[in-house]
């Protein structure tokens, strides 16, 4: 009766969506508040129906009502109720489910925003926004239903995909998804402006958190799933350049420059038309991303059931959401005035260099990503693209733009002054080259990559630490007022600095992975294998039953340099009702290093093939994402209005400084 | 009755979400504008960052100076009418017409169409057994295995349990349950035959002397029984006894009819021993290795592909390559077969049972 209740309120969903999507914009256009506050009130009540279609849907899972064919093919009586729960998004249909659940969360969020976003811009916003909602329930309704019934029920589920049954992918969805749908409102905000013909600085603050806020979350969900990839596959690598990975990459792309844009939109009111450019782009990337994973172009964990009609249906929204919102842009965007005006060598100059580079970036992964595909299509060639091709394309583009940014970060607004720029760093260079060169000599004829990579990570964090340091401190001043103002530096400050060492940690990590070491052979029980300093030696395989799967644990003593310093188990698993095997690496976390067992196969005769790995300073990887969404988050609690103080132009001729 | 009931309250919630706010007189002008007001609050943050120390006097001038220049710009952008008169009303009518029909018709159709209310008024039917699917298979081997743990002396029991844990590819349990059916049931060529497979796939194809002797107890109950003599072939072969295992195989054939089964796998294997070089005797592995396998499911598919052959035949290339690991080369013979069986409507529900049998989801027509 509730799963029955739950579809009704998906169909009223679609009903109320319809009404916010045509009553708003409507008002609108005809300057009618009456019917602009229409909008705010169907927002949350659409919000209401889909978390009750929710709780329908994960009410069935958690009672394992296998009248639901959606819980047959996905859940079993014995799993644990975590991953009951994480059931309900690990599948297609269910995770399409929490997909609109979230947007219409958003779309309230906005809603509720009364006292600070202008009526129209809501009202327009609000539409754009049911006009997403539409598309994507009736894509689940007509093509994905969670709802759909067997009869007779059977007795037992089929179980989750095993390789799902994780808490690190219970939660990446979510994370992803909160990253996504946070940039379809920064979408429906641009669509609005362009609706309405106007943008500035006020659309720049109210879109800001949205943007900051999705990029954390699609920063931290990125990072989950690296982290997922690496402990769950063992493969021992943490970014393999899939498509599928590729699909998070480029909205982050494309949001990381949008989010520096805003940035210069409100303190500035400069890059208006760019913006908004980037703000359609990223959600179409988004989209891009969901079409990718779901439609079954790729075949990996995410594309749960492969359905043609599926594909064709999220093709169709896809072109009609990016070509529509394109044809908006062409069409509106020549009349949203231009706004503020600045010099080459300044802070704005310096992230309009950021964001040609973060946009080129973009553009390789997008054709290296979408290239195979389109080959595919058309010849049917299979070709696969490669670690090699983005290292060759993707890295000369990063790399220069990453020893940028510390310059960037300390260029003055509106007129900067790169020699007085180069000053204020130029400790934290001499610092940072003297320490490459130590350790490009204490490595010697290892590979040379680490030391560099490892300098310009540690100019990343220095540079950002910098910053702060040189708007605090002035020679001369006692400690006590240093620290006063540096604590009296807004947030977004701190935010900014922190997120920017953030990179710098990740590029650590990475720089290390050349340092990577790994063993790999066929153990009897007492062999040993080595990796680096560190040795393990078989114990012991024992087989092990469980509610859900049967595992061979085989558990292993770690010796560092012949000193014995812990044990640990590595599983193989087959999950019965799917009969699927998974490895579960057995891991030893020392420090920020890690030593890494991933068992292959058991052999009848009780050998097992083992590799192993030392990977020093790995976790850094994952570290340095986080560090860079608690930035974005310190950011997002700064609510102060931002404003670019400009070096006023000294030989004040009015002419020279053009007005606006 | 009540779940209409619930429906029916969800509906006038939601239209009542839509006629709430058209039906309220709108006090429009208490709020004052965001656009302005966003300006004046930066002018008073400029202010507030000066007297910090954040701002220098002269940047605090220069940012306020811009400011209040948009400040004045932003003056007067917003004007949000009070709607009053015959044309707001009219479009407030329409707007409530428009929720009133929407929402209930398109709910209603929309539930119709991909719902299913004739669920609504019975007791969920549970626990019936459909036919049987896959996704039945676990609960009916669980149901088995309690089953046979209270009542182990059940040797049928045991025997309907084995070949499927033979097709799991449980092998150690499937030896261990047609133990228990030969314990119980006592000795049959059949059971015996296929109590010697389990063993022989357990060890990875190798037909141990204890495996041999099985096969051989078999045939002496039944002399055709052609899984028995295909093993002991097989087991002569593994010896070293070439020319013996060409001749269990070329009887195993003879003794055959030529739509067998088995004919195909029994052919390739003679065909492999026939063939240019014979195994020398460092070469002849006891086990039948990865490779050999490989190269008999290539030349079964090679053959299908140029001569084709029967639904039987496709379903085993499909299981074959299932079993191999190479799903997608699977999912490849389930399309080539649909394309050779077309006129062939039970092979078609051969090659479908097959199919989803192995969860090729992605194969299906």
């Amino acid at each position: 009766m509730l799963v029955e209740a739950g579809h009704f309120a998906l169909a009223l969903a679609l009903g109320l969506s319809l009404i916010q999507f045509l009553v708003p914009l409507w008002g609108a256009r005809t300057n009618d508040p009456v019917l602009m506050s229409v909008g705010p009130s169907t927002a949350l009540a659409v919000l209401a129906c889909l978390a009750f279609a929710f709780l329908a849907l994960t009410v069935a899972y958690v009672t394992s009502d296998f009248s639901v064919l959606n819980v047959v093919e996905n859940s079993h009586s014995a799993k644990p109720l975590i991953y009951k729960i994480s059931g309900v998004w690990g599948n297609h249909e269910g995770s399409m489910l929490l997909w609109v659940l979230i947007l219409a969360l958003f779309g309230a969020v906005v809603a509720l925003a009364k006292s600070s976003v202008p009526v129209r811009l809501q009202a327009n916003t609000l539409a754009v926004q049911a006009a997403i909602t539409i598309a994507f329930l009736l894509f689940i309704l007509m093509t994905s239903n969670p709802f759909v019934r067997v009869v007779p029920a059977p007795v037992e589920g089929q179980d989750l995909n095993p390789l799902l049954q994780d808490l690190g992918l219970a939660i990446h969805p979510p994370l992803l998804y909160i990253g996504y749908v946070g940039f379809s409102i920064s979408f429906a905000f641009a669509c609005a402006a362009l609706i309405d013909g106007r943008i500035d600085a006020v659309w720049a603050r109210i879109v800001r958190p949205w943007t900051l806020g999705a990029w954390a979350f699609l920063t931290l969900g990125i990072a989950m799933g690296s982290y997922w990839a690496y402990y769950e596959l063992g493969w021992g690598g943490w970014w393999f350049w899939d498509p599928v990975e590729n699909a998070s990459l480029m909205p982050w792309l494309a949001g990381t420059a949008l989010l520096h844009s805003t940035v210069v939109m409100e303190k500035r009111d400069a890059l208006k038309v760019w913006t908004i450019l980037l703000a359609i782009l990223t959600f179409s990337l988004s989209l891009l991303g969901t079409f990718l994973v779901r439609s079954g172009v790729l075949t990996s964990v995410h594309s749960f059931a492969v359905d043609p009609e599926r594909g064709s249906f999220i093709l169709g929204i896809l072109t009609i959401f990016i070509g529509g919102s394109l044809a908006l842009f062409a069409w509106r965007a020549p009349l949203l005035k231009q706004g503020g005006i600045f010099a080459p060598v300044s802070r704005e100059g310096a992230l309009v260099l950021n964001n040609l580079f973060i946009a080129t970036a973009c553009a390789t992964v997008f054709i290296g990503t979408l290239y195979p595909l389109a080959l595919e299509v058309l010849t049917g060639d299979k070709i696969s693209v490669g670690a090699p091709f983005f290292n060759f394309t993707f890295l000369p583009l990063v790399i220069p733009l990453l020893m940028l940014l510390p310059f960037g970060q300390t260029l003055a607004w509106k007129r900067g002054n790169f020699l007085g720029t180069a000053q204020r760093l130029y400790a934290v260079f001499g610092v940072v080259i003297v320490a490459t060169l130590v350790m490009l000599a204490f490595t010697a004829g290892g590979p040379v990559g680490a030391p560099l990579g490892i300098g310009l990570g540690a100019f990343l964090v220095l540079g950002s630490l910098n910053e702060i340091v040189t708007r605090s401190w002035s020679r001369g001043s006692p400690l006590s007022v240093t620290w006063r103002k540096a604590r009296n530096l807004p947030r977004s400050a701190w935010g900014t600095a922190l997120a920017h060492a953030g990179v710098g940690v990740t590029v650590i990590g990475i720089a290390a992975t050349a340092w990577d070491l790994e063993g790999m052979d066929t153990l009897k029980i007492g062999d040993r294998i080595s990796a680096g300093p560190y040795t393990v030696r078989l114990e012991r395989v024992v087989p092990r039953q469980e509610a859900n799967f049967r595992e061979d644990v085989v558990t292993l003593r770690v010796f560092r340099n012949g000193n014995e310093i812990g044990m640990v188990d590595t599983m193989k698993r087959l999950y019965v009702t799917r009969g699927m095997p998974t490895t579960e690496a057995g891991i030893v976390t020392i420090g920020l290093s890690q030593i890494y067992a991933s068992v292959g196969e058991v052999r009848p005769d009780g050998s097992i093939g083992l590799t192993l790995y030392y990977k020093p300073l790995v976790l850094l990887i994952w570290l340095g994402a986080v560090v860079m969404a608690a930035g974005g988050a310190l950011s997002l609690t700064d609510r102060r209005l931002r404003i670019a103080a400009p070096a006023p132009a000294r030989s004040i001729p009015v002419a020279s400084v053009p007005a606006e | 009755m009540v779940i209409w009931i619930i429906l029916l309250a969800m509906t006038a919630a939601a239209v009542m979400a839509v006629l709430w706010p058209l039906s309220r007189h709108y006090a429009v002008s208490g709020q004052a504008d965001p656009n302005t007001q966003f300006y004046r609050e930066q002018i008073d943050e400029i202010e507030r960052d000066r007297e910090r120390g954040v701002l220098l006097p002269n940047e605090a001038e220069a940012a306020k100076a811009e400011a209040g220049r948009r400040l004045l710009r932003a003056t007067g952008m917003e004007d949000v009418a009070v709607a009053v008169g015959e044309p707001a009303l009219r479009r407030r009518r329409a707007a409530s017409t428009l929720a009133l029909s929407v929402l209930p018709i398109l709910a209603i159709a929309i539930y119709g169409a991909y719902g299913s209310p004739h669920l609504l008024g019975q007791p969920p039917v549970m626990a019936a057994r459909g036919p049987a699917t896959p996704s039945d298979l676990a609960t009916a081997i669980s149901q088995i295995e309690s089953h046979l743990a209270q009542n182990p002396q059940d040797g049928r029991g045991w025997e309907v349990i084995a070949p499927v844990y033979v097709r799991m590819g449980r092998m150690g349990d499937a030896v261990k349950a047609y133990e228990a059916a030969l314990r119980h049931l006592g000795p049959d060529a059949n059971r015996l035959a296929n109590y010697g497979e389990a063993m022989v796939l357990a060890k990875d194809g190798l037909v141990s002397s204890e495996a041999q002797g099985i096969f051989e107890q078999a045939v002496k109950l039944d002399g055709t029984s052609p899984k028995a003599r295909f093993y002991l072939a097989r087991a002569a072969e593994q010896d070293g006894q070439i020319d013996k295992a060409k001749a269990g195989y070329a009887a195993l054939l003879a003794g055959s009819p030529a739509d067998a089964p088995w004919t195909a796998v029994v052919e390739e294997q003679l065909a492999r021993l026939e063939g240019p070089q014979t195994v020398s005797r460092q070469d002849a592995e006891p086990q039948m290795g990865a490779d050999d396998i490989l190269r008999m499911v290539s030349g079964l598919a090679s053959r299908l592909e140029a001569q084709g052959g029967s639904a039987d035949e496709w379903a085993r290339l499909m299981r074959s390559y299932a079993v191999l690991g190479q799903r997608d080369k699977a999912a490849d013979a389930a399309q080539r077969a649909r394309q050779a069986l077309a006129q062939d409507d039970a092979g078609l529900k051969t090659i479908d049972m097959m199919a989803r049998e192995l969860k090729l989801t992605d194969a299906q027509p």
